[in-house]
């Protein structure tokens, strides 16, 4: 790949980063990354992503703008109330950097649809509020062998690991969706706008650390925060033998459609 | 009395207590939004109520966070 001296321009401030470089930022340009959900992770993150360069960015999500998302989802603003979120979050990514192929999904990640999406890309980042969706990011990814983010906030809370083939996966920590009444999402217990930027920014840099090879992911590892008190935790994990999707005895063999307990918020719209 | 480490914090517990225990101790107020590695093994749910904890251990409760849009 032939830079113009507009890119190098553009993609300076990583080309002087010894670790990546040339050769790294033309990874970033072919790379291949599906963001699911282009909401309050899913802002920041196809903010970084496109700004980075990242040659084709998907993203799959079914909503439209709403006003209360705007405390948080920033790659959304007020005269796109309505729109359907891909489309809002395209037109923001397409004006921030023109290099970057934006494939919009406007529909829910499903048993369906879930393999033939994924297989387009090389990295896929959760940045979803449903519960049984978050379950099908890492099953599908399991099983089409598919490296991925997860990433969850609530309140002032955030979590995210990263997953490689062989890796713990986020069944071998969470078996399954807890009981929907009772786990609060952020549409009913709250959620500080900023910490969903904190989260999703460390998801972009796990995806561009990824595409380029650098460093240490957060395989294996669970890396927590609480906006309280500005600590960050990062617990280590061991691959789960019992993990029913990743374990010895896996007692799921296929997708299957979990019963949505969908963010209230989007009951009420 | 005995000293058990909780989320990297140095707690002072009357041993033996079991899992169970502990989460009632440390205020759990959803224990189904609670995954448990005691020394860095993951427990199964069914477990916590027989499994206990000795002086020097590690516990992790890690939280179930759902939410993300």
């Amino acid at each position: 790949m032939d830079f113009t001296a507009e890119q190098v321009e553009r993609y300076s401030r990583h080309i002087l980063l010894q670790d990546v470089g040339v050769e790294g930022q033309e990874r970033i340009n072919k790379g291949k990354v599906l963001v699911i959900g282009a909401g309050g992770l899913g802002s920041p993150v196809l903010l970084y992503l496109a700004a980075a360069g990242v040659g084709t960015i998907g993203i799959i999500d079914g909503d439209e703008v709403d006003l209360s998302n705007l405390q948080r989802q920033v790659i959304h603003s007020t005269p796109t109330i309505g729109m359907p979120k891909v489309l809002s979050a395209k037109e923001t990514m397409n004006r921030l950097n023109p290099d970057v192929c934006v494939v919009t999904y406007h529909e829910l990640f499903t048993v369906g649809n879930a393999f033939d999406i994924i297989k387009e890309y090389d990295f896929v980042i959760d940045g979803t509020d449903s519960f049984p969706v978050k379950f099908l990011i890492n099953d599908a990814c399991v099983m089409a062998k598919k490296p991925f983010s997860h990433g969850g906030i609530l309140r002032f809370d955030g979590q995210t690991l990263t997953y490689l083939p062989g890796t713990a996966c986020y069944r071998c920590v969470f078996h399954g969706p807890p009981p929907s009444n009772a786990v609060p999402t952020c549409s009913q217990a709250g959620v500080l706008g900023a910490i969903a930027g904190m989260l999703g920014t460390i998801q972009a840099a796990e995806a561009l650390k990824f595409l380029t090879g650098t460093g240490e992911l957060l395989t294996n590892r669970l890396l927590t925060f609480n906006a309280k008190t500005m600590n960050f935790r990062t617990v280590k994990l061991k691959h789960n033998a019992n993990c029913p999707v990743c374990g010895e005895h896996p007692a799921i063999a296929e997708l299957v459609e979990a019963e949505q307990a969908v963010c209230e918020l989007k009951k009420k719209s | 009395m005995g000293r058990i480490k909780v989320n990297d914090e140095v707690q002072e517990v009357s041993l033996p207590m079991t899992l169970a225990e502990l989460m009632t101790v440390n205020k759990v107020l959803q224990p189904d939004m609670l995954s448990i590695q005691l020394n860095g093994e993951f427990v199964e749910k069914e477990s916590y109520a027989a499994t206990t904890v000795k002086e020097g251990d590690e516990v992790d409760f890690l939280y179930f966070m759902g939410g993300g849009l």
